[in-house]
């Protein structure tokens, strides 16, 4: 079973009291910098990316330090296996942050909206706006747009005719394409097939890129075309929330599997044996997950 | 820093000297006290908060505070004992123990260990300095429901909503670690059946971190985007629901208060037994029981919100998932009392503890029963009823157990024995103490005295009095318990390895205190 002399304990590290600190001058510039939105002068923003800076920095050089230690073979199979196991955990938490947002998105469609309108045991509701009546996608507000910007049109499926530039379509297309060739990459590399992994994993990486960009056309189209915007009401809202940040997992993927790729190509790192890549199977498997909570998006977001 | 290590072999190594040790450690031991000695500032601090609110609450009428200041009071003090003293405690004690209960070297992620750690005294920092910021510190009680969280919240509650998201990250890595920790550490022989019910009822506890502290980021994320983005979450005229937000909020929230009481529940376990020199009653039937306890803490989450206007179908589901808690917890309490029967007990001050905590937290228990029925509900709802509810299960549950645990393993922690006498001088205080505070507030609670108020009706003026009586005695005993544990950590009589006649676990079969590094071999477990 377990060999635990061999188990490595980093001595001291300063790297977590660097997080910490760069942390929370991240969190002190990022609320200063909001609570003075509309005052242009104002330096907060400053602090803002002071602490974003120290602390991409620090989990550079933390990260580094880590790939170092393997290179230099401190970290046992049993060290490799709490990677495994925190990577897992890390991922189910990322999972329960997005249910807080389908939960929202679920209660507003299945309660909040209907009762509003004067449907369901609680339609007294009605009486707050008595012209409102719910829709989903909903292009009005219940206070009929009084506080809030009305969208002209959803970005739900728009009908059979249009699908080839319903660019939805195209994202889910590129994001689940993306997710079989990053699995080519990886039976590449267990197959020892470093060339193929390589150009496989350089084909992820650039549908990842390919993906944000649609998403990005898609906002322009939404913000410009649409009038949908953060401020549309509850349709907007959790339509924004729910893509914004996949989007943004998308994007934190996508630096995961480039930042693969610059060590397989340029430092020749990773081996077949599991144990010598757990780094990208760890950025794969992230990788899968973003996917899946597209294909959520899709289905709840987009067509139903 | 070089990529050099030391080999582990070498058992003399020690600590490093000098500030530096604190700020850049891996080892759990020394990451354990810096949480518990954080938790013991931070439980300081919110009790004396609570003081202020007692000492206002003293006669009706506005005495001391005004009527603003007092609900910054409110929500710190609930904010501060949660985020700030309960669970960084807990933590304390799993950095301490699980790894030298599973027979471990360390904690599986050492570094992040003490990011975990270092995130929170900066999280409160950010909390606490909204108090001087124009407009106040957040006064919408630690449940910031909407929309007194959004529209009608202070502009300090964007620090409110970047400090909880960063103390989020905190508990989350903390419970990754405690979590690889049990599944990958355990010494040859040790399986699941087998480990220390203080180490299972932190993978229970871990588990439900992990799952509901993403929710809490959710929450304020979407309170962010309300305030200053124009969403419309928890805002009807957009179509948003403020009652969206007590669904997200509890649905943190409940599995919350069992984070609370879960490792409580394995340190109970643990004391027990020990003074009762008998094997724990029922270890499977403690195991299967937190397990439920866990399971159901996910679907009853709307019993805090009965008079929000759900839809009947809910409130009954809602109170009968409730109820059915009361099953495990009840094998629990059984389970407890059963090892003490017929036991040999001896009552040293941990036990005390202990023996307090099954009583008063059974008490807390049954008034959580009584609140779970709906139509009842309708009439404790928002008064005193619920504010001694949820102290009697916070306070002489959790607080109580975390005394318990540090009287039982100080002398392993430190190597000294701490005064037997004092020690008890302090239980039967804070005994006296929590239940002069907290048992009136049933009667006017019953009474119809509504909570989260700085005034009240006249008729409620004698129970108030004699529960910030009780407050400041119950804080003022504090002051003992830090004295004793600062006079244990300094000197006293030494502590043998095993410390207490009949103590069971790999952590009694070390030195006291214990190597700096503990099980760099791991020990075979039969």
């Amino acid at each position: 079973m377990s060999t635990y002399e061999k188990y490595y304990v980093p001595e001291q590290s300063r790297f977590p009291i660097y997080a910490a600190t760069s942390l929370f001058i991240l969190v002190m510039g990022a609320a200063s910098t909001i609570n003075a939105l509309g005052q242009p002068d104002s330096m907060s923003k400053y602090i803002l990316y002071a602490g974003l800076a120290s602390f991409g920095a620090t989990l550079f050089f933390w990260f580094r330090k880590v790939v170092q230690e393997h290179l230099a073979g401190l970290d046992s199979a049993q060290l490799n296996q709490s990677f495994v196991y925190g990577m897992a955990w890390f991922i189910f938490s990322e999972v329960m942050f997005f249910a807080a947002f389908f939960g929202a998105l679920f209660y507003v469609r299945t309660f909040s909206v209907p009762w509003l309108g004067g449907e369901g045991e609680k339609g007294l509701a009605n009486m707050l706006w008595e012209n409102f009546q719910s829709t989903w996608p909903l292009l009005t507000t219940p206070d009929l747009g009084a506080a809030y910007t009305v969208p002209e049109k959803s970005m739900s499926f728009p009908g059979w005719d249009k699908i080839l530039t319903w660019l939805p379509l195209w994202n889910t297309i590129v994001l689940l394409s993306s997710s079989v060739t990053v699995h080519m990459a990886h039976i590449n590399l267990k197959a020892a097939n470093k060339n193929k992994f390589n150009i496989w994993l350089g084909v992820t990486v650039s549908l990842a890129i390919f993906f944000v960009f649609l998403q990005a056309l898609e906002y322009y189209e939404a913000y410009e075309h649409y009038g949908l915007t953060l401020n549309s009401g509850i349709y907007g809202s959790t339509f924004f929330m729910l893509t914004g940040f996949h989007g943004f997992h998308v994007m934190m993927g996508g630096l995961m599997l480039s930042v693969m790729l610059i060590r397989s190509v340029f430092y020749n790192h990773f081996k077949p044996d599991p144990h010598e890549h757990f780094g990208f199977e760890a950025a794969s498997w992230y990788w899968h997950f973003v996917d899946v909570v597209w294909v959520m998006l899709f289905m709840f977001v987009y067509i139903l | 820093m070089s990529a050099v290590i030391e080999s582990h072999d070498d058992h003399h190594h020690g600590p490093a000297k000098g500030l530096t040790r604190w700020l850049f450690t891996t080892n759990h031991k020394d990451i354990g006290t810096l949480y518990l000695w954080f938790s013991f500032t931070m439980f300081l601090i919110g009790g004396a908060m609570a003081l202020v609110i007692r000492a206002e609450l003293f006669q009706p009428g506005m005495q001391i505070v005004e009527p603003e200041f007092y609900n910054q009071m409110l929500t710190l003090h609930g904010l501060i004992m949660v985020f700030g003293a309960v669970m960084p405690a807990f933590v304390g004690l799993a950095n301490w123990l699980v790894p030298m209960m599973v027979g471990a070297p360390d904690m599986a992620l050492p570094r992040m260990n003490n990011l975990s750690f270092w995130i929170l005294p900066f999280a409160f920092l950010m909390m606490l300095s909204s108090l001087f910021m124009e407009g106040g510190a957040p006064n919408f009680g630690w449940t910031f429901y909407a929309p007194l969280s959004t529209t009608y919240a202070p502009p300090s509650v964007t620090f409110f909503i970047f400090s909880v998201h960063i103390l989020g990250a905190s508990s989350i890595m903390g419970a990754i670690n405690v979590i690889v920790t049990i599944m990958n550490m355990r010494a040859p022989g040790m399986t699941l059946m087998k480990m220390p019910l203080f180490v299972w009822s932190w993978l229970i506890t871990a588990y439900l971190l992990i799952a509901v502290m993403p929710v809490l980021a959710g929450a304020v994320t979407m309170m962010l985007m309300d305030i200053h983005f124009g969403t419309s979450f928890f805002n009807a005229a957009g179509g948003g629901d403020p009652v969206l937000f007590q669904h997200i909020f509890w649905f943190f929230g409940h599995p919350e208060v069992y984070i609370m009481i879960l490792p409580a529940f394995g340190i109970v376990s643990h004391i027990i037994s020990t003074f009762s020199r008998k094997e724990l009653f029922g270890y499977s039937s403690m195991v299967w029981a937190m397990v439920s306890i866990a399971i159901l803490s996910f679907v009853v989450w709307a019993h805090h919100m009965f008079t929000v206007g759900m839809p009947l179908a809910a409130e009954l589901f809602f109170m009968w998932a409730t109820m059915l808690i009361a099953v495990p917890t009840g094998v629990k309490v059984f389970n407890w009392v059963a090892t003490m029967f017929r036991g040999s007990i001896t009552y040293e001050t941990p036990m005390l503890f202990a023996i307090a905590f099954v009583v008063l937290f059974t008490i807390g228990g049954f008034s959580g029963l009584m609140l779970a029925i709906t139509p009842a509900d309708f009439q404790y709802h928002d008064t005193y009823f619920v504010v001694a509810h949820f102290h009697y299960v916070l306070v002489p549950g959790a607080i109580f157990s975390i005394m318990a645990a540090v009287y039982y393993w100080l002398p392993k922690w430190c190597g000294n024995m701490y005064d037997e006498r004092l020690g008890r001088l302090h239980f039967w205080l804070s005994f006296i103490g929590v239940n002069v505070t907290f048992f009136p507030q049933h009667f006017i609670g019953l009474a119809g005295m509504p909570r989260r108020i700085p005034d009240y009706a006249l008729q409620f003026a004698d129970w108030n009095m004699v529960s910030t009586v009780g407050a400041f005695l119950f804080g003022a005993s504090q002051i003992l318990f830090l004295f004793i544990v600062v006079r244990t950590v300094m000197g006293g009589k030494k502590a043998t390895p095993e410390v207490w006649e009949g103590a069971q676990g790999l952590e009694w079969t070390v030195d006291s205190p214990p190597p700096y590094h503990t099980f760099s071999t791991p020990p075979e477990v039969k």
